[in-house]
């Protein structure tokens, strides 16, 4: 048991060579590391290595969010429109001349009221977690849309010093790598050294004998989904220091499923139960790579789409083929 | 009689509590929470906006159906097989584009056009299906993943070539149709979209492949091991859910003739609402063509009503997703609580004020008082019979009767101490009789009406009765075949104990104590079985009278034998015998002085006597109580009586030790013994009659043979 989640997260698939979907992921982040580097002019110009690491670091964060639920055997669609429309919120307030703290402490916790009803909904009412996500992200955004913002795009204010601080630079390693390092170090201690972050590798390796054990599943389903809501706002809040501007229309973009793609890359089996931190940074790397390799390659955001979508099915394929389901195993349901 | 008790008796006679719980048991009442929805949006929204009830309303709305309720119904059956397909909006637009690509630039014929689109659609949902029903891929992701393909594979070309299909305009009058034209005033796309959907329901309902779509959704594992090829019928259900949504796109390109980059974006979400909204079970099993097409109808209704209502921007995607929420949580809420809703509400007792009982002590001046005549019964086949519940004898004075294991055993003449399995019915049989031919016809439990040759060839004569008219739980197949008898003119009348319920649950229906059951008819002449007389309080055995015109029959919970006339001047007229027999009577068979031997299964408590004046308790006991702790009428201990036809009771037989032969639901009289079966009992009683006749046999008297 304590051996879960830190150590070899997935079955090997080449059991001879001793290789884990992790390490492989790993070396071919490296390979592409390599081969961006020298066909790609640019590529490793310190500049360009910066933004990536800064543009991975929101991602990464939203992927430790997302791991922490998948790890519970849920998954959050939902994270990306909580992080738009909540931070878009604090934003708007911000505009409006409401104090910094009021704003930050009513866009927090709309995230966190957020993670609530999602978390009654899964563990209570018994909706499937992909359905309940998906119908609130649809909710969030039309709710956000009718009562909290009235643009698509908003400005942070010119007099937020703070806010532009949270992404500034600490001897010239900008600010949100450490936030993405923070929140992940954060996280590594909560399932590594916590009951309950063992109590959610529990919950995601068999939910029914964690419950007849007397685990809590149903308030813990709650905790897993307000964590990833907090911690997207906190994601949300950094974009917004970034870009200097919250737009959102990403509530209806695409990105959730790079989200998910960085968790299923990284190792972390849908089924729940496995992987950790450590997945989520190599997943998080070889999508930073990629995407920043074919925005230098000037690939249009449509194709990049498309290399997207393939990749995320390869890496379904793969999950598959690691963590096999057949008609005797698969539960009944389980879409 | 006090005020409460004829009140009781009024509101039980005349309010049918009985049929909550049917229609609780009824499949189709799951489609009554989406159309009380329904009724509820159009009554809301024809409130709200004027002309929304108008027929060009219904005319816009019918298109928008044609194009929309195709993806619904496509979807509909990949959820019924348990999966789900996201992609529908992206194949919509891929099928868009593709149709005005084909027919605007290069020219096409439109049936050229249709077919090439279709496998554009199917293509798609084959790469789909592929992945899912074969590789075994997570649905919910995979067919994300081909959303997310599918759009930019589209956006890439609309960026390539709109320019192109945008420029050129085709003439075809045959394709303007297929987007504006009506045939009889309806839009031409409903009709087809009708067409679909009745070919769906046949489908799903009648076919092969439906049942195994249904089969697969229901219990993926049960399908698998019951040999069905899962893997194909998943596959098969995305490409027709690809199929559909590529149909559904030519209807939008013909109508609209645009290659907007935004066609089908969020389209699966409406879609899935809808089929979820309908009713059709997230996981599978559960749902119907007409389930996704009344959940479309009310979505299109709900956002067509928003954007004509001129709402904010939001308020469609903020409704949308909590209709979905809403209908995904009723839908989870009531599969989970379904049954247990079903089984607090479905036992319905009433009102049975049951007459005074005369007293059946040792002391008693009635001939019920209880003696010890049974003590020397000696047993047939003690320890190997498990249920005999009755028994006949053929012409050779073999002994036939029934068992729990589903056999019917043959006991050979003169001492029965052999015995073989003579048949394998496989039900319970219960009531047995022989016609002149020693054919024997046996009422078996939950399967009907059963005649065995004396060449052991197994013939169901009968399994179910005309559909009577109001009856709201299917009442045509015949669940709990009790007794009969077999008329003069080789009409076999077998009586029904309940209707409402079934071979492990009849004892229940003794809370009840309504007129569940009914005698049916079979008619070998034509094979035809016709209820004829119904509602009576668990009728169970039966026995003919000489005079041919009619026949004897208990009621077992009303604790009365009643006579009934099938032909004669009486026709149709039902008359009480005896109406307060000490304790349950159960089968009756004809004695050989001419009068008539009913057993008693068991004997009558004051305590459920009162009970019976009581519905309301006998209800909170059923709501409340665990079953094994109800109370029921005592069928443990009864006894024998000799009865005439005028209802005089003679003579009554008791084994009062209760060692040598409780629990008598049968008796037979032959050749100067009695024999006696019981349900509950491992043996059959053999009771000698000295003063009987000692060569009488009842088939031989009834046949008329010497």
């Amino acid at each position: 048991m304590t051996e879960i989640g830190t150590t070899k997260a997935t079955k090997p698939v080449w059991p001879r060579l001793g290789l884990t979907q992790e390490t492989i992921v790993l070396f071919i982040a490296i390979a592409f590391f390599a081969v961006f580097g020298v066909t790609l002019p640019g590529f490793l110009a310190s500049d360009n290595l910066l933004s990536l690491l800064q543009n991975v670091s929101v991602l990464g964060i939203l992927g430790v969010a997302m791991g922490i639920v998948v790890i519970g055997r849920g998954i959050d669609l939902a994270m990306v429109a909580t992080m738009a429309m909540s931070t878009a919120w604090t934003i708007s307030l911000m505009n409006a001349g409401t104090g910094a703290l009021t704003a930050v402490g009513l866009g927090l916790g709309f995230a966190a009221v957020i993670g609530i009803v999602m978390g009654i909904l899964i563990a209570y009412v018994e909706i499937p977690a992909i359905f309940a996500t998906l119908a609130m992200s649809t909710v969030i955004y039309g709710f956000g849309r009718l009562a909290l913002v009235d643009l698509d795009v908003i400005y942070v204010p010119e007099d937020a010093a703070w806010l532009r601080a949270i992404s500034g630079t600490i001897g010239g390693v900008p600010l949100p790598v450490i936030w993405f390092g923070l929140v992940a170090l954060l996280a590594y201690a909560f399932l590594r050294f916590t009951r309950r972050g063992r109590y959610i590798f529990a919950m995601g390796d068999n939910y029914e004998a964690a419950r007849i054990t007397g685990i809590p599943v149903r308030p813990m389903t709650v905790v897993q989904y307000l964590l990833s809501s907090v911690i997207a706002y906190g994601a949300g809040i950094i974009t917004a220091s970034l870009l200097a501007t919250v737009n959102i229309r990403v509530a209806q973009s695409t990105m959730v499923y790079d989200v998910i793609l960085v968790v299923v890359l990284g190792g972390i089996g849908l089924s729940g139960g496995k992987g950790g931190v450590r997945n989520v940074i190599v997943g998080t790397v070889l999508i930073g790579i990629l995407l920043n390799g074919m925005t230098i390659m000037d690939l249009s955001f449509t194709l990049q789409n498309l290399v997207k979508g393939a990749v995320l099915l390869v890496a379904i394929i793969v999950d598959s083929l690691v963590n096999p389901r057949d008609e005797q195993t698969a539960q009944q349901g389980d879409i | 009689m006090s005020v409460s008790d004829s009140y009781a008796k009024w509101r039980y006679r005349y309010v049918p509590d009985h049929l909550l719980g049917e229609v609780l048991s009824k499949n189709w009442i799951d489609n009554a929470i989406p159309f009380a929805f329904l009724l509820i949006v159009v009554a809301l929204f024809g409130s709200l906006i004027p002309g929304f009830l108008s027929p060009a309303g219904f005319s816009d709305l019918a298109r928008q159906l044609g194009e929309v309720a195709l993806i619904s119904i496509g979807l509909g059956l990949v959820m019924l097989a348990g999966g789900i397909d996201l992609s529908v909006g992206s194949t919509f637009a891929m099928a868009n584009f593709v149709s005005l690509a084909l027919i605007n630039s290069l020219g096409w014929p439109v049936w050229a056009v249709v077919p090439a689109v279709l496998c554009v659609g199917a293509l798609i949902g084959l790469m789909n299906g592929i992945l899912i029903g074969y590789l075994r891929l997570r649905a919910f992701l995979t067919t994300l993943a081909t959303l997310i393909i599918v759009r930019a594979a589209v956006d890439l070309l609309i960026l390539s070539y709109a320019r192109e299909v945008a420029m050129s305009m085709t003439m075809s009058e045959a394709w303007f149709y297929l987007g504006e034209g009506f045939i009889l005033g309806i839009p031409v796309n409903f009709l087809l979209l009708v067409a679909v959907a009745i070919i769906a329901h046949l489908v799903l309902s009648r076919m092969r492949f439906g049942w195994h779509i249904l089969a697969v959704g229901g219990s993926r594992r049960s399908a698998y091991n019951a040999g069905i090829s899962v893997r194909r019928t998943v596959c098969a259900t995305y490409v027709i859910s690809g199929v559909m949504a590529a149909m559904a796109g030519i209807f939008y390109a013909a109508r609209l003739g645009s290659v907007g980059p935004d066609t089908g974006i969020g389209l699966e979400v409406t879609v899935l609402t809808a089929c979820v909204l309908g009713g059709i079970s997230l996981g599978g099993g559960r749902g119907s063509v007409f389930k996704a097409f009344i959940g479309t109808v009310i979505v299109l209704m709900v956002t067509n009503s928003l954007i004509r209502l001129n709402m904010p921007s939001g308020s469609t995607p903020l409704v949308l997703g909590l209709l979905l929420l809403l209908a995904v949580a009723v839908d989870i809420r009531w599969l989970k609580n379904r049954h247990k809703l079903l089984s607090r509400v479905y036992v319905s007792p009433t009102y049975f004020d049951l007459p005074e009982d005369p007293s059946a002590n040792v002391d008693a001046t009635s001939s019920y008082a209880v003696n010890d005549k049974f003590r020397d019964v000696t047993a047939i086949g003690l320890g190997d019979l498990d249920g005999p519940e009755d028994m006949i004898f053929d012409s050779h004075d073999n002994l036939y009767t029934g068992g729990r294991q589903g056999d019917i055993v043959r006991f050979f003449a003169p001492d029965y101490t052999r015995s073989e399995v003579f048949v394998h019915l496989g039900g319970f049989p219960l009531g047995l009789a022989m016609d002149k031919d020693d054919n024997l016809h046996a009422c078996v439990a939950g399967m009907g009406l059963y005649m065995v040759t004396p060449e052991r060839e197994i013939r169901c004569l009968s399994d179910e009765t005309n559909r009577s008219l109001f009856s709201i739980i299917d009442d045509s197949r015949i669940r709990m075949a009790d007794d009969l008898d077999i008329a003069a003119d080789g009409r076999v009348y077998f009586s029904e104990a309940t209707i409402r319920y079934g071979v492990s649950d009849w004892a229940v229906d003794a809370l009840e104590a309504r007129g569940n059951g009914r005698i049916l008819a079979y008619d070998p002449k034509d094979g035809s079985t016709r209820t004829v007389l119904s509602g009576r309080v668990f009728p169970n055995g039966i026995c003919m009278v000489d005079d041919g015109e009619s026949l004897l029959f208990a009621e077992t919970w009303a604790c009365r034998i009643s006579r009934f006339w099938f032909a004669g001047p009486r026709k149709g007229q039902v008359e009480a015998v005896i109406e307060d027999i000490p304790g349950y009577p159960d089968n009756i068979n004809r004695a050989s002085d001419g009068t008539y031997w009913v057993a008693l299964a068991g004997m009558r408590s004051p305590a459920f006597d009162l009970s019976l004046k009581m519905p309301g308790f006998r209800r909170r006991m059923a709501q409340r109580v665990a079953m094994d702790e109800w109370l029921y009428p005592n069928l443990n201990t009864g006894c024998v009586l000799k009865m005439t036809l005028d209802g005089t009771v003679t003579e009554s037989l008791w084994d009062l030790s209760g060692e040598s032969h409780p629990q008598i639901t049968s008796i037979r009289e032959h050749k100067g013994a009695l024999y006696l079966g019981g349900i509950n009992n491992n043996r059959i009683g053999r009771y000698a009659l000295p003063e009987a006749d000692q060569t009488w046999t009842s088939q031989n008297d009834y046949w008329g043979r010497t």
